[in-house]
């Protein structure tokens, strides 16, 4: 009974950091296509019910595919065998009067690391028209990778929201580490 | 050869590629699951069709939404009618954007700068 009063009330406290935080949804667990399908069409629909420029939502709904998608198709690259690994990540989606958040994170290794330092901060030092320019590259002399993406998901990130992104990772006991990606949509006040 | 019609879902377009009704269409919205399995046999289809192609092709796209991994596929249906149109067939492409959709309407122009077919940019 002890126990169970102890969940009821943290129940509450979430809800009133939830609020105060303006966070909207919070998922923890494995992402995979049926659960993208279901948060981009729910956050899209309550930002309809909230009357939300129709641009700003495009930019919400895009965004959050990407980072879902980037989730389901790489949280599985490290350590398969850590239960922890497949295909398991957090997601949030806040807002308060100026802008959007969305946020993901989940556990990479020391390779992907280094991988995702040098593109994030490599997109983040591009200006819009050189970030058009690199996406109109990458579409014409990429190809689809192995899992299923072209490698344009960040560039275009940056190129719709007009946001750098915000990055941090965060070391794991096991010598891995979390990835938390922060991307920013303003909205047209 | 044999009509591609594929009815749209809330995450794969509504494709129709038709050579004797002469319509090529891909409307909806793009995000599948596996982009690759579900592009595949479209791109196979215009590999067929450009053996012998109509005299003139009207290529439109009617886009909703489309993901990254999605953009890269519509890049390669683009390439393969830019080479039936080197080989000395008519193509044009229709891009269609909601009007108040700036990035459908850059994505659209962003194509036509690098794919050598006439484009038409039409808003609704």
């Amino acid at each position: 009974m002890e126990l169970q009063n102890t969940h009821l009330d943290s129940v509450y406290t979430l809800y009133q950091d939830m609020l105060k935080r303006g966070f909207s949804l919070i998922y923890e667990g494995e992402v995979n296509h049926q659960i993208t399908k279901t948060f981009t069409s729910m956050a899209d629909e309550n930002m309809g019910k909230a009357s939300e420029d129709d641009s700003v939502r495009k930019k919400v709904y895009h965004v959050m595919v990407e980072c879902l998608q980037n989730i389901c198709k790489h949280a599985d690259d490290a350590g398969q065998s850590d239960t922890a690994f497949s295909g398991n990540g957090i997601f949030i989606v806040g807002n308060d009067d100026v802008s959007y958040h969305i946020i993901s994170g989940n556990a990479v290794d020391a390779a992907q690391k280094e991988k995702l330092t040098q593109s994030l901060d490599f997109v983040n030092s591009l200006d819009k028209d050189k970030l058009k320019e690199l996406y109109f590259k990458k579409l014409k002399e990429g190809s689809i990778s192995e899992k299923g993406g072209a490698g344009l998901g960040f560039i275009d990130m940056v190129k719709k929201t007009g946001h750098k992104l915000e990055y941090h990772f965060d070391t794991l006991p096991d010598g891995n580490y979390f990835f938390i990606l922060k991307s920013t949509i303003s909205r047209n006040k | 050869m044999d009509a591609i019609k594929i009815k749209g879902t809330e995450d794969t377009p509504t494709v129709i590629f038709d050579a004797s009704a002469n319509i090529f269409e891909l409307n909806g919205k793009s995000m599948p699951e596996n982009v690759a399995a579900f592009y595949s046999p479209i791109l196979a289809w215009i590999d067929e069709y450009g053996k012998k192609p109509n005299a003139e092709t009207v290529v439109s796209f009617k886009l909703e939404y489309f993901n990254t991994a999605s953009s890269k596929m519509i890049m390669d249906i683009m390439s393969k009618f830019e080479d039936i149109s080197n080989n000395g067939a008519k193509v044009k492409m229709k891009w269609h954007y909601l009007e108040v959709d700036e990035d459908m309407l850059e994505a659209g122009e962003g194509y036509s700068e690098i794919v050598d077919v006439p484009f038409e940019m039409i808003s609704y």
